[in-house]
C-alpha cells in the first residue's frame, strides 16, 4: 500500500496540524500553512483533522497510486486529473490501483492538501508529522518530497468493483457526488482582521493611519516563515531595542527598513522587531492562500469577534464531518449490496 | 519570592498571551521568568498549549475551543485565561529554585572558524587573545532558547568585547560562536546569521535523533574552553 512520487513538485511536504510543546528550544510548530484545507481534505475521505497530509504549491508532484485509495484534494485548485480525466476539488475521489495523479496549471489561490483515507504511515518526530525543513526532521525524512521517494499508506481502499464494466472506477477513478464547501473566497483586496501587537502604540500616528488605509503587497520575497510585504515605509516615534520574544503565526512585525513581515507556519520561535498586531486565527487559511503580488489590507477587530470566529469554524467543519462520514457509510454499504 | 515585580499582560493574537516583566536582559527577572515556566510545566493552566519563555517575558498559548467549552458565554477565553495567569502569579509559593546544570563547551577559536575575531580585535581595540580570554572566563546563564532549533541566547560578555550584529546577515557554519551587544550564542545548524562569529564548537547541538534534541535547557550555566584545531577534529570524528 503505497504511492509513488514519479516527478518532484516545487514544494511538496507532509504535514499536519504542527508540533506544539518544543518552542521552549526553539523548535519551530511547522505544520500546514492552510489547516482550514488541510482539515476538510482530511474530513471529505473521513480522516480526522490532524491525520498528515501532503501539502503541495505548484508546480506539484506527479503521483502514482499503486493500490485503490480515497483521496481528496482542498485548497489551491491546481487542475488535478487522474490519468488525464479532470478530478474536481473538494470531493472524495475513489482511484484505482496503477492511476497517476497529476497538476496542470494553477487555477486559484496557492497550496494544495491531498488527503488519503487511512492515512500515510510515517513515525512521529516530537509528537507530529510535520515536516520541519529547517531542522530536517519529521514528514518524510525530514524533508520535501522527490522523484521516486515511495509513501507507505496505513490502508488501501477496499471498496473498488473492478468487474462492474458499467462502474467508472473501472476507468480508474470515481469522483463521489458530495462537495465540502470550503470557499472563505479570495477577494480582490484581501482584508484580514487583526488584533493590536504589544508595540502598536510606538507607531507615530501618520504610521498607524497607513496601516489601516493603504494596501500592502505581498512581495516575492515570501514562503513559508513569512510574508514581506511591500508599501509606504512605517515609523517609530521609538528608537527602543526589544529584548527577544516568542512570536506566533500570524504576528505583523514591522522590520528596520519600515516593511512589514508576517509571520507564518515556519516562522522563528522567537523575534525582537515590534509586534503591531496579529492575523486572527481565521484569517490565516485565507492568507496562506495569497501569492505574490496579491493585495491585503488590514482592519482592527476585538478578541470576542475573534473568539466567536473560531468557535463559527469548527462548527462548520464538525457538521461537514458528520456529513461526510454519514455519506461515505451509506455510499460503502450500497456498494456492498450491489456487489 | 516575596515581591513580584509589575508585570504586563498582552495578547499575542487570538490564541496566545504574553507575561512581560519589563524590556530588559536581567538575571533575577529571568529567573522568575524560569520559576514561573517550571511552575506551569509541572502545574499548567487548563487549556494551556505549551508556554515559552523568553529573557523578560513568558509567552503561554492556549487552546480557544477548549477554554470557550468550559467559561460562560460572556466571557473570552483571553479574558479567562489572563484571570487565572493573574491569580496564578499572586500565589505566594512560586518557588526559584534554579534547575540549571553546568555545560563545559569546547571551542576552537583559531581563525579558520573565530572569522570575524580581527574584526571585534580592530574595532574594540584589543588583542584576539584577550578576546578569548574574557570570553573563556566567564560562566554564562542560558537566558532562553530560540531562533532555531536549540540555539542559545546566553550572557553577558565582557563589555570589552561586546559588538554590534552585521548590518546583513552571513551564512554561518552549525556549532559556531557569536557575539551580539553583550550577549554570546551557538548556532546549532548552518544558518544565515547577523552574529560576530569568534569560534566554532564540536559538539552536536541540536540532534533530532534524541528525545531532548537540544542540548541546552533555559537556565543552565554554560561555561568555555578553549581547544586546539587538532582537538576540535578528534572530538568531531568521535562524535560523528
Amino acid at each position: 500500500m503505497s504511492l509513488k512520487i514519479l516527478k518532484a513538485g516545487m514544494l511538496d511536504s507532509i504535514q499536519d496540524m504542527g508540533r506544539f510543546g518544543y518552542q521552549q528550544v526553539g523548535i519551530n510548530p511547522t505544520g500546514a500553512m492552510d489547516k482550514y484545507a488541510a482539515a476538510i481534505a482530511n474530513i471529505l475521505v473521513g480522516n480526522n483533522s490532524h491525520v498528515p497530509v501532503i501539502e503541495m504549491h505548484f508546480p506539484a508532484a506527479t503521483i502514482f497510486f499503486e493500490h485503490p485509495a480515497l483521496i481528496a484534494l482542498s485548497g489551491a485548485d491546481f487542475s488535478a486529473t487522474i490519468d488525464g480525466n479532470s478530478i474536481p476539488t473538494n470531493h472524495a475521489v475513489i482511484v484505482n490501483k496503477n492511476t497517476t495523479l497529476q497538476f496542470h496549471s494553477l487555477k486559484n489561490k496557492s497550496r494544495c492538501y491531498l488527503a488519503i483515507k487511512g492515512g500515510i504511515k510515517l513515525s512521529k518526530w516530537l509528537n507530529s508529522y510535520s515536516t520541519n525543513l529547517k531542522a530536517e526532521a519529521g514528514g518524510f525524512s525530514g524533508r520535501r518530497l522527490l522523484k521516486d521517494d515511495i509513501i507507505e499508506l496505513n490502508s488501501q481502499f477496499d471498496h473498488t468493483n473492478q468487474h462492474d464494466e458499467n462502474d467508472p472506477i473501472a476507468i480508474g477513478f470515481k469522483t463521489l457526488p458530495w462537495q465540502a464547501n470550503e470557499d472563505f473566497g479570495i477577494e480582490d483586496t484581501a482584508q484580514l482582521l487583526v488584533l493590536h501587537g504589544a508595540e502598536w502604540n510606538w507607531l507615530d500616528k501618520n504610521s498607524q493611519e497607513k496601516f489601516l488605509r493603504n494596501p500592502f503587497f505581498i512581495s516575492h520575497n515570501s514562503d513559508r516563515m513569512g510574508y514581506r510585504l511591500a508599501s509606504e515605509p512605517l515609523q517609530l516615534i521609538t528608537k527602543t531595542e526589544l529584548v527577544s520574544s516568542a512570536v506566533s503565526f500570524g504576528t505583523i512585525q514591522l522590520l528596520p527598513d519600515g516593511q512589514l513581515i508576517i509571520l507564518m507556519a515556519d516562522h522563528q520561535t522567537t523575534g525582537g522587531y515590534p509586534r503591531l498586531g496579529n492575523i486572527i486565527s481565521v484569517h490565516l487559511p485565507m492568507l496562506a492562500q495569497l501569492k505574490a503580488g496579491d493585495k491585503i489590507q488590514f482592519k482592527f477587530t476585538d478578541h470576542p469577534t475573534a473568539e466567536n470566529l473560531i468557535l463559527k469554524q469548527q462548527q462548520h467543519l464538525t457538521q461537514l464531518e458528520i456529513a461526510c462520514k454519514l455519506r461515505l457509510e451509506n455510499y460503502i454499504h450500497e456498494k456492498g449490496h450491489n456487489e | 519570592m516575596e515581591q513580584l515585580p509589575p508585570y504586563k499582560i498582552f495578547p499575542l493574537g487570538d490564541a496566545a498571551l504574553v507575561i512581560d516583566f519589563g524590556n530588559l536582559i536581567d538575571e533575577s527577572i529571568n529567573k522568575l521568568v524560569h520559576a514561573v515556566f517550571y511552575q506551569l510545566q509541572k502545574d499548567p493552566i487548563p487549556g494551556m498549549i505549551e508556554a515559552v519563555p523568553a529573557y523578560s517575558s513568558l509567552t503561554i498559548y492556549y487552546n480557544v475551543l477548549f477554554i470557550r467549552k468550559k467559561i460562560s458565554r460572556h466571557e473570552t477565553a483571553f479574558e479567562w485565561i489572563s484571570e487565572k495567569v493573574k491569580k496564578y502569579l499572586s500565589r505566594e509559593t512560586i518557588e526559584m529554585e534554579d534547575s540549571g546544570t553546568l555545560i563545559r563547551i569546547p571551542v576552537c577559536y583559531e581563525s579558520d572558524y573565530g572569522t570575524d575575531l580581527n574584526f571585534i580585535a580592530m574595532q574594540n581595540k584589543i588583542s584576539v587573545e584577550e578576546i578569548i580570554h574574557l570570553h573563556v572566563s566567564t560562566t554564562y546563564r542560558v537566558y532562553m532558547l530560540g531562533f532555531l532549533p536549540g540555539f542559545a541566547y546566553m550572557g553577558m560578555v565582557d563589555e570589552k568585547i561586546a559588538t554590534p550584529r552585521k548590518q546583513f546577515p552571513a551564512p554561518v557554519e552549525a556549532g559556531s560562536i557569536g557575539i551580539a551587544g553583550r550577549q554570546t550564542g551557538i548556532y546549532p545548524l548552518n544558518s544565515p546569521g547577523g552574529w560576530q562569529i569568534i569560534g566554532r564548537t564540536p559538539l552536536k547541538l541540536f540532534d533530532k535523533e534524541k528525545n531532548d534534541p537540544t542540548l541546552f535547557k533555559t537556565g543552565d550555566t554554560v561555561q568555555f574552553n578553549s581547544i586546539t584545531k587538532d582537538e576540535f577534529e578528534n572530538t568531531k570524528s568521535r562524535n560523528a
